[in-house]
């Protein structure tokens, strides 16, 4: 099976448990699960792909939730506009934040992305528009293109999806683009991108900006379907999250950071009991896969049916040649 | 997990007495801080006053099935309103109770209303409750930052405190707090100099207790709580606060605080509570129960007014007959006048203020007190008719569309 078919296969089944999930489990629930999955797809774009670990993603997400929610509260937008503008403003912030940070690598990059985001969880906390600790309260689901009603838990998680597979998709073109190589030529090794030509600094600009955006998508989402925009979205721990969920799952893997978001919303949901040991468990959970799956749940997927292919090829070539079963035990 | 046994216990019982023709099913659910700065004046202490409540009823006796749920909100909004929604959408909750932190408490509010659902706020203490957000599905029981204003602030202007500077924690209680005490502070002749706002929960006090000693007003004003006060008032002490000759106004504040802080420096502190485990036999015995099952601490007025707005929503519901209708059961809670062992007679007004005598305290120097818990004097009671803001201060929509 070639690469692009099981992709298409993994990605039909995950349409089709989607598309049915929301008769069988709590529709909110799941919409929380696509809007982190939104959001670490994005995070992992940026450094999954493009060898970038951002360290202050909350900024984005927090800021879409925040715009999002005054827009749709206050100006009395309809929900699908407010989503729209709420992204904007995270692709505006993703500008004027990856113009400065891209001029560093390594730490420096995460540190300098850490610095502008708490920069904005200052601005939270202290602009009269966000409404300090208490957040932005009572956000309006509205109805959508001013007909349908998204109070339906149904109808919005419909919506949701719809907005997933839209920034799921994109970002896999992205990744399947030319401009996807070039990002990771640079990834692997900067320096030959730009002997070969490439001006890698508008590369990484281009991507951290497609990154923030969608992260400015999912929390604009999550404003809607929460009716609440809170500093929760813009602290440092949202900025951890994403980078565990996307390790989780697996780094530089399409699917890694749905599975990733899967396991840690779940655990937040079905452990909530334990309030704020849920922190401890992820840590535990952190270590256990930083430890024993270095490539996360997908990442090791995938070697692990890469090595039962190329075993298998190895065991026809064996067959064909008569050789003995020595032989054969070393391909294991 | 204890609820979880409960919940098999009372299934069993719901089992057995399905037969029953006048079988009632409720469910509670108790959102509070368990782990933070309010889980001693609220916490585990709220889900045994709710149980103590239900039992006190006799559901059991009546063939009643009624489960208690309990959460931790964590104090965020967020994790509050995501706890609440599923409740109602999934778990079948018919009534959230207790919700320390305003801010929470607003959210939950909302979500209640827009469910026809039933809340019954204990912790929560900001006005607006019954004011600006109020709702005809929320009953307020304990307190309410106009009340604590009114009660304290008044006194500490009539005895001479004119000049105020605030320390206020900085979301909704705190705002709200800050702006009714002003109010009563300017309304008395006093004068307010200046106010900061510190993060919430405050871990460092001591620039802001400085700011406030360079304001150089007569009185300086908690508007915060629970371990926010502690860490003040200790602050405080730390840089002589009171040696210097001004003074502290803790503006809300709860026996399990004094407790924390200790006498030798919370003596003298002046505020207003709804409710004393000293004040009579039936306190004391109710607080000895409530001790045994909490570690030794005494039950705060929080925990008094969960279990006084648990029995009288559970008499409501056996009025209307069962517990669907949120708004329903909420209208008779107000038609019956209340009657409890803890707060006695009262009532609940149009707008779901619970009303109630407040009483005025000062703490104890340390050779006062002669036992473990023994912190108030009684230094006056505000009569139930004058103790919270009256109907027509509030700006409640849905009462002013009525008249």
């Amino acid at each position: 099976m070639t690469m692009q078919n099981r992709t298409l296969i993994a990605f039909l089944a995950f349409m089709v448990i989607a598309i049915v999930a929301p008769f069988f489990l709590y529709p909110v629930y799941l919409m929380k699960i696509l809007c982190f999955a939104l959001f670490a797809c994005a995070f992992n774009l940026l450094l999954g792909y493009g060898g970038l670990l951002s360290f202050g993603h909350a900024m984005f997400f927090g800021g879409a939730s925040y715009f999002t929610g005054h827009i749709a509260k206050v100006w009395g937008w309809s929900p699908e506009l407010a989503i729209l503008a709420g992204t904007a403003c995270a692709a505006v912030l993703g500008l004027v934040a990856g113009f400065i940070a891209i001029r560093r690598v390594g730490i420096y990059f995460a540190m300098v992305t850490l610095a502008l985001a708490q920069m904005f969880f200052f601005f939270s906390l202290q602009a009269p528009f966000t409404g300090g600790e208490d957040g932005i309260q009572g956000i309006p689901r509205g109805h959508l293109f001013g007909i349908i009603n998204m109070r339906n838990d149904m109808a919005l998680y419909f919506f949701v999806l719809a907005i997933f597979t839209f920034g799921f998709l994109f970002i896999y073109r992205v990744i399947h683009s030319p401009f996807g190589q070039v990002l990771k030529a640079i990834r692997e090794n900067e320096p030959r991108a730009i002997s070969l030509g490439y001006k890698t600094d508008n590369y990484k600009l281009i991507t951290f900006v497609i990154s923030a955006t969608f992260a400015g998508l999912a929390g604009a989402t999550k404003a809607i379907v929460f009716q609440i925009a809170s500093l929760t979205d813009v602290m440092w721990q949202m900025s951890g999250e994403v980078v565990l969920m996307t390790l989780v799952g697996g780094m530089g893997t399409i699917f890694g950071p749905i599975v990733g978001s899967v396991v840690i919303v779940t655990m937040q949901n079905y452990l909530a009991g334990f309030g704020e040991w849920v922190l401890i468990i992820q840590g535990v959970v952190f270590v256990i896969v930083v430890l024993a799956f270095r490539k996360g749940i997908v990442g090791e997927l995938i070697a692990w049916y890469d090595r039962r292919e190329r075993r298998k090829q190895a065991g026809e070539e064996v067959e064909i040649v008569h050789a003995p079963a020595t032989a054969k035990a070393e391909h294991l | 997990m204890v609820s979880r046994k409960l919940l098999y216990g009372l299934s069993a019982i719901a089992l057995m007495s399905a037969t029953s023709a006048h079988a009632i099913d409720v469910k509670l659910g108790v959102l509070t801080d368990m782990s933070g700065l309010y889980a001693d004046l609220t916490g585990q202490g709220s889900v045994w006053a709710t149980r103590k409540a239900i039992e006190d009823f006799g559901a059991e006796e009546k063939g009643w099935n009624v489960e208690v749920v309990f959460a931790d909100h964590q104090n965020r909004p967020d994790v509050g309103s995501t706890v609440v929604r599923q409740w109602f959408d999934t778990d079948d909750v018919d009534a959230v109770v207790d919700v320390p932190t305003s801010s929470v408490a607003l959210a939950v509010n909302e979500l209640t209303a827009d469910r026809n659902k039933v809340f019954l706020v204990s912790g929560a203490a900001t006005a607006d409750l019954t004011g600006s957000a109020c709702t005809p599905n929320t009953v307020h029981w304990t307190y309410d930052t106009w009340a604590l204003a009114n009660g304290t602030g008044r006194a500490i202007v009539e005895t001479g405190g004119e000049s105020w500077f605030f320390l206020t924690a900085d979301y909704a209680f705190g705002h709200a707090l800050e702006r009714d005490t002003s109010a009563v502070v300017e309304e008395f002749g006093g004068q307010v100099l200046g106010t900061v706002r510190h993060p919430f929960p405050g871990t460092d006090f001591s620039s802001f207790i400085l700011q406030a000693q360079g304001s150089g007003a007569q009185i300086i004003g908690l508007a915060n709580a629970g371990g926010d006060t502690v860490n003040a008032v200790n602050t405080a002490a730390e840089f002589g606060i009171v040696q210097a000759g001004q003074n502290l106004a803790a503006l809300l504040m709860f026996i399990t605080d004094v407790h924390a802080i200790g006498l030798e420096n919370a003596q003298g502190l002046i505020f207003t509570e709804a409710w004393y485990w000293d004040q009579n036999d039936v306190n004391r015995e109710f607080a000895a129960e409530f001790a045994e099952a909490n570690r030794g601490n005494k039950p705060t007025m929080i925990h008094a007014g969960v279990y006084s707005s648990v029995l009288h929503y559970l008499k409501a519901i056996e009025e209307v007959g069962s517990a669907e209708d949120g708004a329903a059961v909420v209208a008779a809670m107000k038609e019956i006048p209340t009657d409890d062992k803890l707060f006695g007679e009262g009532m609940i007004r149009e707008d779901g203020r619970k009303i109630h005598d407040m009483y005025l305290f000062e703490v104890k120097a340390p050779d006062e007190s002669t036992g473990d818990w023994d912190y108030y004097h009684q230094r006056a009671v505000i009569p139930a008719d004058g103790a919270f803001r009256p109907l027509e201060d509030g700006g409640c929509e849905f009462v002013a569309s009525a008249n």
